[in-house]
This record gives structure tokens, sequence and C-alpha cells, in this order.
């Protein structure tokens, strides 16, 4: 400070000198992400505090999208749960579906049909490619390449065309059911779908293209958000973000369900557990679904849909319409629900986050007595104030979309 | 097994920066000069668009102009099918509001007049906000009375009282007799007997091909219908 500047500061009778040339006394400052900020997506708020520009601590305020589904199930019949299903993880629906279809069926001691089999691990890997782009194209997005968003989006939105055509709707797809799944491809369809995964390859290598080795990409990620081996473990992690620490654990190789122990196919690992591992192992999956999908279509064989057992599964039309057996059947059925056996069970299957998991208990009536789900998301957005610890405030929002925290299924 | 994800850091070439940045551009350049030169082809089917050198890249429609048409099997709004006659094959049964998940479809049952057995809606409405288009009812019918084969969703409105679609609004759409029909197995007194007569001559054996989307989950009413087919033809020619 120049000597006049502090001679008329003193006349003025001004802060004296040594006050002015203090540092600044550093206050921390508390800095509100979300709810509805564009860059938190699924309505979740973060109270951030802030050191400087590094997070002192991050406190999750979640519940914007809390629907009690745990509660509303246990006034639905066993059926009726699908549709609430399907509003879980909604990028990913039919794997909600398939999740809670055999959780169901392991307590009715059901096998499904084979080919109802291989069109679950179709449906769900291709909505695990759904999920996977989902979360690429919108981690490129929160660190400005708009591109990237547009191309995963591109190749999202075919994938759902193809799922609409299977299912009916592109979203609520409601497709499997106790016993099966509720339909069969259309004529042309698997042809369709393989023009449509080709597609999406090339999309998917284009956007991998523009971001793994681009130094804008890999400075933002690399050794943002690092989360240990032994961390993710004691943190509860599944699915891609346990598999980016560097554990080799995936429910489809280590418990094997439907038809996952036939088809050939590895487990990417990480070894760092920071964002750009936990992007490319996400690159990785989408290409090992691609091919456990072509494999699916080459092996699978024309057969039934569902288990021809009435107690469980609607007869077929023409009964109902024409025989008193069938409308018995189908009136018990819609009146009074499945007739799930008294009893408990774990169901758990590798959803496109991590382990889904249902836990179900039956009083033997035709509505769940009690539903308790494990959302895959949830351990990975109950660690961000762990991760986040020390980070700068502009990497909060990476992390954050790297966990893919999906709100309906976190906030159930 | 398990592989090793390829992280390896950054090279001399990628940490310069314009290599890579130069690549990037080239992609994008290949699709900004293909949409800046050549026009969008309009057609709905975004896989069966020509690609390559010469067409763009361009995916999108412009909607509300074009309209992609909803697949087969899309679960629309819903319709009441009606009878040949124009009435409703619906008999108040109340399936369809007990498999709602979303309790949102409102019947109340009358008695036809002057027929001692059947039952016909008086009112029948369906809360298209509340539904969840799960497609339950269809499924849940045993008179194949309901259906979501409009290709339709629901329209757009201002009021939140349109949404409520009563059985006038409802009913519509081709109609559809099943030879299986309870008031044409028997002589009912509702339906004068010509009427009778020409929906007899019109009702189909068993649900077929078209009926496909109307029906049971996990069945396919093609499959269904040869092996009726069959069993018919088996019995008729011993
Ligand atoms: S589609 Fe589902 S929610 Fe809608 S009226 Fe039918 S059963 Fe109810
Ligand atoms: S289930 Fe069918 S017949 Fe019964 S009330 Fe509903 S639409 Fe009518």
């Amino acid at each position: 400070m120049s000597t006049e500047v502090k001679e008329v500061l003193k006349q003025v009778g001004g802060p004296r000198s040594s006050e002015l040339d203090a540092p600044l006394s550093s206050k921390r400052m508390l800095v509100n992400l979300g709810p509805s900020h564009p860059a938190m997506h699924g309505t979740a708020r973060a109270v951030v505090e802030l050191e400087g520009e590094n997070i002192a601590s991050c406190k999750l305020d979640i519940g914007f999208l809390h629907r009690g589904f745990e509660k509303s199930c246990e006034s639905v019949t066993w059926t009726q749960v699908f549709p609430y299903t399907d509003r879980l993880n909604y990028v990913s629906s039919i794997m909600n579906n398939v999740g809670f279809a055999l959780a169901v069926e392991k307590l009715c001691k059901l096998e499904v049909p084979e080919r109802a089999q291989y069109l679950r691990t179709i449906t769900s890997e291709i909505h695990r490619i759904c999920d996977h782009l989902t979360l690429v194209g919108a981690l490129g997005l929160e660190l400005g390449a708009m591109t990237v968003f547009l191309y995963a989006i591109e190749g999202r939105d075919l994938l759902w065309d193809r799922l609409t055509e299977l299912c009916g709707a592109r979203l609520t797809s409601n497709y499997a059911r106790i016993g099966g799944v509720s339909r069969d491809v259309p004529e042309g369809w698997i042809e369709k779908t393989e023009t449509t995964l080709d597609r999406v390859v090339l999309l998917r290598d284009e956007i991998d293209g523009l971001l793994a080795r681009n130094r804008i990409f890999y400075d933002r990620t690399r050794g943002v958000g690092t989360v240990s081996r032994a961390d993710a473990i004691d943190l509860g992690f599944t699915g891609p973000c346990l598999r980016a620490s560097g554990e080799a654990y995936d429910l489809r190789k280590a418990a094997p369900y439907l038809v996952y122990d036939r088809l050939d196919f590895d487990i990417p690992v990480g070894s760092n557990g920071d964002t750009y591992d936990r992007y490319l192992i996400r690159i990785e999956e989408m290409k090992q679904s691609d091919k456990m999908l072509r494999q699916c279509f080459r092996d699978m064989a024309p057969g039934e849909l569902v288990v021809r057992d009435f107690r469980y599964v609607l007869p077929p039309k023409p009964e109902v319409y024409g025989t008193i057996e069938g409308v018995m059947a189908h009136f018990k059925l819609i009146m009074e629900g499945i007739q799930v056996p008294a009893g408990e069970v774990y169901g758990y299957t590798e959803a496109a986050n991590g382990e889904l998991g249902f836990y179900l208990v039956s009083d033997g009536s035709g509505r769940p007595y009690k539903i308790g789900l494990r959302a895959p998301g949830w351990p990975m957005l109950a660690a961000l104030p762990i991760i986040l610890h020390g980070a700068l405030l502009s990497d909060l929002v990476p992390v954050f979309d790297s966990i893919n925290m999906i709100g309906g299924e976190v906030e159930q | 097994m398990a592989y090793q994800l390829d992280n390896r850091p950054l090279d001399l070439r990628e940490r310069f920066y314009f290599p890579e940045v130069i690549r990037g551009i080239g992609t994008l350049a290949g699709h900004f000069l293909r949409n800046l030169f050549f026009s969008r082809d309009a057609n709905p089917d975004i896989l069966a668009r020509p690609r390559g050198l010469g067409y763009s890249d361009n995916v999108t429609l412009q909607y509300p102009e074009e309209k992609a048409p909803y697949p087969p099997g899309y679960r629309g709004l819903h319709r009441l099918v009606p009878r040949e006659d124009g009435s409703p094959r619906c008999v108040a049964c109340y399936m369809c509001a007990t498999a709602c998940p979303a309790q949102c479809i409102y019947i109340e049952a009358a008695e036809v007049p002057g027929d001692p057995i059947e039952k016909y809606p008086a009112k029948f409405v369906i809360d298209e906000l509340r539904c969840v288009v799960c497609g339950f009812c269809v499924e849940a019918c045993p008179k194949d009375a309901i259906r979501m084969d409009t290709g339709e969703h629901a329209p757009p409105s201002l009021e939140r009282v349109h949404q409520l679609l009563d059985e006038k609004a409802l009913l519509r759409g081709p109609a559809v007799s099943y030879l299986s029909d309870p008031w044409l197995r028997r002589p009912a007194p509702s339906i004068p007997a010509e009427a009778l007569a020409a929906m007899t001559a019109s009702a189909r054996p068993y649900p077929d091909a078209s009926d496909e989307y109307a029906q049971t989950p996990g069945f396919s009413v093609k499959a269904l219908a040869a092996e009726a087919r069959e069993r018919a033809e088996r019995a008729g020619t011993p």
C-alpha cells in the first residue's frame, strides 16, 4: 500500500495498515447444490461446506423422489408389484422386473422355460447398455462435452425403440412376469436389434475415441474421487464401481443366474478406482454386453415363454373365453393374486449399478407381507461425502455422475 | 475371466494436447459437414435411413409435423371393444378394476333391460392421469372387452377432467366377436334375432394374429391359434 493512501486512511480514521495486510479470515462457505440443479441428476441435494475451493464436508439430502416403494408393495398383489419395480431404476427397468421375478420364483421354486430365460437375459443386457450409455453421455456433458451426450442418447433411443417393439413401452416396460416373460419377440426383431447394436457400437467407439485419450477429460477424471479396493469393499460397493476399484466381483460370474453360465464373457476390472476407471469400465462392460447379446441371439431356440402352471400364470385367452376351468384359474389369479408359499427369501441380480436385491417375506397369501429392497446405487451415494472430502467443488459433479445415482432406486 | 482395464497414463503425444484435439475435431467434422451439406431424410424409421457419404447423419424427427408410428404392440390409449351391434363387449365384471395397480378404473354395472343374466357397464371411466400404462387391465379382461391397441397416447388437455374418459369416449375401434361369446351361444333377448345371426356369421372361432397384443402375457396368440386349428382339423378327420 502506498504511503499516501496510508496517510489518507489515518486521517479519516480507517483501518490500520496491519489490518489491511492481514490475510482474509477464512470463513467456510455453505453451498447448496440441487435438488433441482441441472448437474444433480435425479433430484438429490448436496449441502457442501467449502474451505476456499475445497470441500470440507458434504451432506446429502435425499428423499425428493421417495414414493414409499416398500410399503406400497404390501397392498398390491405380487403381480402388481411389477409396475412399481419399473420405476426403481427407470433407465433400465427390465433389470428390476427380472430381479423381482427371480426372487419370487426362488420362493415358489419355479423353473422358468429356457426361452424366457434367454429373453430376460437379452432385455437385461440391452438395458445395461442403455444405462451405461446414459452415464457415459452425462459424464461427458458434465465436463463440457455436449456432443458425447447427444451421441449416447442417440444410441440409447435406438435401443429403446427396439424395446418398445418388444414390450410395448419405452420406459415403463413391465416385461417380466412371475413364471416367464410377457411377450415373444416380434417378427424380424432380432435382425433389427443386431443392426441397432452395430449402430450403437459405432457410436460407442466414437464416444470412446472422443473421451478416453483426451487430455481435458483425462485430467478432470484421473485421480479424482478415488476409492481404494479396501474402502470400496468396506463401503458396500457393488457393480461397476467396485470393479473399477480392482475387485473382480460380478454376480453374473459369482452366482450365475438365468443363462449367464452358458455365455462367454469376461469381467473388466480397474486398478485406481477413480472416475476415469469408472468411465472405462462402463465402456468395457458395454462391449461385453454386446458380445453376450449376439451369443444369445445365436443360441436362443423357439419355445415356451411361461411355465404352464396356472397357479402362477394367467391361462391363455382362448381357454378363458371358452372353458370354465380357464375362467376360474384366471379369476383366482386376478382377484386373489398368486399364492406365493410362506417363507422369506433374498433374491439378488447384477443390475447396471450393482447388486439389486429383493428381500421378500410371504405369509402365503396373494400379497407380499414385506418387501425390502437393496438398491444398487445407495451405498455409492452414501459414500459420496467420504469420497469427496477435500476434493475440489468442480469435481463434485463428475464424481457424483460416475457413481450413477438414480433417484428412483435410491429413494425407493 | 477378469481382465485389466487399459488405464495407462497419457503418453507424450497425448499429453501434447493438439494431436488428440485434432483427431477429435476430425470425428466431429465428419458429422458436421455431412449434416451441413446433405439434407435430413424424413423416414420415421431411423434405421432405414441411408447412411454414409452423401447422406446426413441427422436422426431426429420434426415432431409434431412428423410422427413415428407406434409399433403394433404399443400400449396406447385404452378403448372398449364394441360388438358388431355397437354395444360394448364389456360385461362389467370388475376384473380390470381389480387388476389395476393404479386403481384408476371406475365401473358401475347395470342389468341389460329384458335380459335376466347379462350386465353392462352403465358407467365405465378410466382416469388417464392416474393410469400407469401397465396393461394389466387388458390382461385381466376375460371378455377381450378392453384393449390398448389404439396406437395413440393420451392426448394433452388443458383441464384434468378431460383426462377422465367415459364409456362413450372409450367405445371405438373395430368390433370383435368370438364364437364362444355367451350372447351368441344362447339367444340373448337384448339382441334382435337378425343382428345375432349377423354377429354369429362374422364371429371368429378363436383369437387370431390380429389380436396378438390384446391377449395373454406369455402366450403367442399366433401359436395358440395354430394349435387350436390343428386340433380342430384332427377332430374333423378321424
Ligand atoms: S393400463 Fe394399468 S394403470 Fe392403466 S387402467 Fe390399465 S391396469 Fe390400470
Ligand atoms: S374386465 Fe373386461 S369385461 Fe370385465 S369390467 Fe373390465 S372391461 Fe369389462
